[in-house]
């Protein structure tokens, strides 16, 4: 999805514009569900501009390159972006929990092993926008980009550099940041689609998990062994 | 100033499984009691209905039902030579919030602890000697025995509607249950609930090895269950949500549903939510405890609950820091052995695992429950011969599916990269066909692990938080190698296409990802005041009106879940008090 000849502005217009398209093209996982099914009142109107909570256009634009490059579209899925990954990132650190909720903040900080768990005092809404800023600049400094303007492949070796620890963030940890945005992109790749992303239950039809009611009593025997294949629905299914 | 309530005959502290046992037992006998509880009410009905309830994102990613660490949480360090820094997201254990405590969340396994488990030093000096004891593994005898406490753990089972299966009823073991554990008077409240494949195979691999295995018993009602409150629970639907959220088939027994409706129509008990219980008052001079000093966070005032008892009922580590924050009894001391308060803390080996690919299976790993498990304890507690192992303990190991939310549940082959489509690929293949077998070993008591109060960090309501000192040990990377070698063992037996790589126990405790809410000890039990804080009936040896309620009482972690000894102890402790202490009220043991 992400182009690196696009300007950044016409790109996240085409955000919205293509999902539809490139899951119909290209989803043998889900066919017939990705095309005939009415659209999640939580997915973007095709075609008009995605309008963010918190996230900057810098910043969806960053958000974007790692969600395609992490959940790039293939005969699997569409990309992370047509799926939804964004808006749900947006909305995350939008809402409770982007801004520190349920989490200690008091000082003193200290810098730890990674065995006492996360120890800044930022949230991880300010967690995220020092990282999108540390790792654009580490990519300006070597090759005069933000990372959303790299190609696939450069886009792949920086996230590789950042998880194995090898990225030169100077005084920030890329590896910690690496970690926290592979769990939220997952987070909005397979959680139920009221969040804003997973948009047409898209990851559980890939994967056949059927979603709710779940209720298996009566199946439990019955499939034992046998696969248990149904159109999944998801909590606005049922509201 | 605080404002003074009217005096009550027992107020508990906490509103979870042993706080509402015990009120309910208590105002059965006659006694006035007030129940504090520091988070807000919870009405089941309205909050863990379909279909809201279904939402792994909320419940177990955003952990909904979870205490809040912000209002208060712990330090943690691995040794005693480090400084502690605070807990500052829950993620290795879940303490829960709220009326019903932990009981909201939990996976509801219901065990009941070995006779071994409760003669621990006793029997392993019989048996192997006292040096196969390491100096510095401080582990103690229970104050009671499985005896005893059997016609207390068999109502507390008939409380959940325990589904099981009996290994050993009185004195005859059965093919098919348990046959381990200690004679049972009666049999499980309802069947065990039905397996899938994945237990199946399982069962099929063990017992070719020669191994006993069951299923693992869970209060996952397998069948609409009427309990002894006359309670109605309904039937477990393996709806594959169970562990982090509610239950809206009233099938996974908690307080709500087991007890609460009835204590809830006594006009002998009254309920307080939203009251945090800052400090109990003492009287030292006397041995006595006088009341609770509680903040009501509505409208941020401070109030005085006087009380004939009180009894501690929150979460282990909430017990712990009550006492310390009133001053009653002696913080233990690592150097000196000195002093009894925050001793022997204990957590469990956990998240043990190996997990198994095959090519030709359907496993469905969203249908089920945490009840639909095959388990064996051949390899558990001293079941099997420890000599010339070196270490003691084990660790049961089981293998079932019923938690395959996609978020948390995608296994992929070792090598599998982490992202990108040749990781969807992996994901795509094995969601359907990949296994796990996974252990919980047994965590013994080590002279340094320990809890007291932290110089540094504080929690909303200004005092110092918790300080956890802990870390693994060689008896336990030692019991996880040894365990390890035969799960993969069964593993193998099972003939799967691919083997994973085995999850060891090695290096330092992880205090971020989730691995058991079974925090036990720093309140434990005995027969002796120096090397215990509470006696045999859990009442405090400094205060003879205070009771200690939970898993902070016992003395060391085994491999089992805690809550069935939890729910036994509370209705031994209420016994105590009903029959013995409220006759002639003072010390129940004379030390």
């Amino acid at each position: 999805m992400t182009d690196e000849k696009l300007p950044r502005r016409r790109f996240l217009v085409g955000a919205g514009l293509a999902g539809t398209a490139v899951a119909a093209g290209l989803s043998s996982a889900a066919p017939a569900a990705a095309q005939s099914a009415a659209p999640e009142r939580s997915s973007p109107t095709p075609g008009a501009p995605v309008s963010y909570l918190t996230l900057s256009a810098t910043e969806a634009a960053f958000f974007s390159a790692v969600a395609d490059t992490m959940i790039p579209a293939d005969e699997l899925s569409p990309s992370g972006t047509d799926c939804g990954v964004v808006v749900f990132c947006d909305r995350q650190l939008a809402g409770a929990w982007g801004g520190g909720a349920k989490m200690y903040r008091n000082g003193p900080f200290r810098k730890a092993k990674p065995e006492y768990g996360y120890q800044l005092p930022l949230t991880p809404r300010e967690f995220f926008a020092a990282g999108i800023n540390a790792t654009n600049a580490w990519t300006r400094a070597s090759s005069g980009k933000d990372f959303d303007r790299l190609s696939a492949k450069e886009r792949g070796e920086a996230l590789k550099a950042l998880e194995s620890g090898k990225a030169d963030l100077g005084d920030f940890n890329g590896k910690e940041f690496f970690e926290a945005l592979l769990n939220l992109v997952m987070e909005g790749f397979f959680s139920d689609p009221i969040y804003g992303g997973n948009n047409d239950k898209v990851s559980w039809k890939m994967v056949g998990f059927p979603g709710l009611p779940a209720l298996y009593r009566n199946l439990v025997e019955e499939y034992r062994g046998k696969r248990y294949a149904v159109e999944p629905q998801s909590i606005a299914d049922f509201s | 100033m605080a404002t003074r309530l009217k005096e009550v005959d027992a107020v508990m502290v906490g509103m979870g499984w042993t706080g509402s046992i015990m009120a309910r037992e208590l105002t059965k006998a006659g006694l006035v009691v007030a129940g504090l509880e520091r988070g807000p009410d919870v009405k089941p009905s309205e909050q863990f209905a379909l279909p809201a309830v279904r939402d792994e994102l909320r419940f177990s990613r955003r952990l909904d039902l979870i205490q809040d660490p912000q209002m208060e949480t712990l330090t943690f360090r691995h040794r005693p030579s480090e400084s502690a820094l605070p807990m500052r997201r829950m993620g290795s254990f879940l303490p829960g919030d709220g009326v019903g405590g932990a009981a909201n969340h939990w996976g509801g396994h219901t065990w009941r602890y070995l006779p071994t488990d409760h003669r621990v030093r006793t029997h392993l000096t019989d048996r192997y000697g006292s040096s196969a004891i390491p100096e510095d593994m401080t582990i103690q005898d229970w104050a009671m025995t499985y005896d005893e406490l059997e016609p207390y753990y068999d109502k507390f089972e008939k409380l959940c509607g325990v589904a099981g299966k009996a290994g050993n009823l009185r004195g005859q073991k059965i093919d098919g249950g348990n046959v381990f554990e200690g004679p049972r008077s009666n049999e499980y409240p309802t069947p065990p609930l039905h397996q899938n494949l994945s237990g199946v195979l399982f069962d099929k691999a063990v017992r070719e090895l020669g191994y006993h295995p069951f299923p693992r018993p869970a209060s996952n009602c397998s069948r609409p269950y009427v309990n002894i409150e006359g309670l109605s629970l309904g039937a477990c639907q393996y709806c594959g949500f169970c562990d982090k959220n509610g239950c809206e088939a009233n099938a996974k027994a908690g307080p709500h549903i087991c007890i609460l409706p009835k204590l809830r129509a006594d006009p002998k008990f009254s309920l307080r939510t939203n009251a945090w219980v800052s400090r109990l008052t003492y009287d030292k001079q006397a041995k006595r405890v006088t009341g609770v000093v509680f903040t009501d966070t509505r409208n941020g005032e401070e109030y005085e609950q006087p009380a004939g008892i009180v009894v501690l009922s929150a979460y282990v580590f909430g017990n712990i820091s009550l006492l310390l924050h009133s001053r009653i009894g002696e913080q233990y001391d690592p150097v000196t052995q000195k002093g009894t308060v925050g001793k022997n803390y204990c957590y469990q080996l956990s998240r043990m695992g190996v997990n198994m690919f095959f090519d030709d299976k359907y496993f469905n790993p969203f249908m089920g429950a945490p009840g639909t498990q095959m388990v064996i304890d051949d390899f558990n507690a001293d079941n099997f011969d420890h000599a010339g192992l070196g270490f003691v303990g084990g660790a049961i190991i089981a293998c079932g599916h019923g938690d395959g939310r996609p978020i948390g549940y995608r296994p992929t082959p070792p090598g599998t990269p982490r992202w990108g489509s040749a990781w969807k690929k992996a994901v795509v293949e094995n969601y359907q066909r990949a296994l796990n077998i996974s252990l919980s070993g047994s965590n013994y008591a080590n002279r340094y692990h320990y809890l007291d109060l932290d110089p540094t960090y504080r929690d909303q309501l200004g005092r110092p938080l918790l300080r956890l000192t802990y870390n693994f040990t060689e008896n336990d990377y030692k019991l996880s190698e040894y365990c390890m070698q035969k799960a993969v063992e069964i593993g193998r037996a099972m003939k799967p296409k691919v083997m994973g790589d085995p999850r060891l126990r090695r290096g330092d405790y992880d205090i971020v990802p989730y691995q058991s809410t079974h925090n036990t000890g720093g309140t434990v039990m005995g027969t002796d005041p120096k090397t215990s804080v509470v006696n045999r009936y859990l009442q405090s040896w400094d205060a003879s009106n205070l009771f200690i309620m939970g898993a902070s009482t016992f003395p060391q972690q085994v491999a089992y879940n805690p809550t069935g000894p939890v729910g036994a102890l509370a209705y031994w402790s209420s016994e105590a008090i009903i029959n013995k202490y409220l006759k002639n009220p003072g010390p129940l043991v004379h030390s």
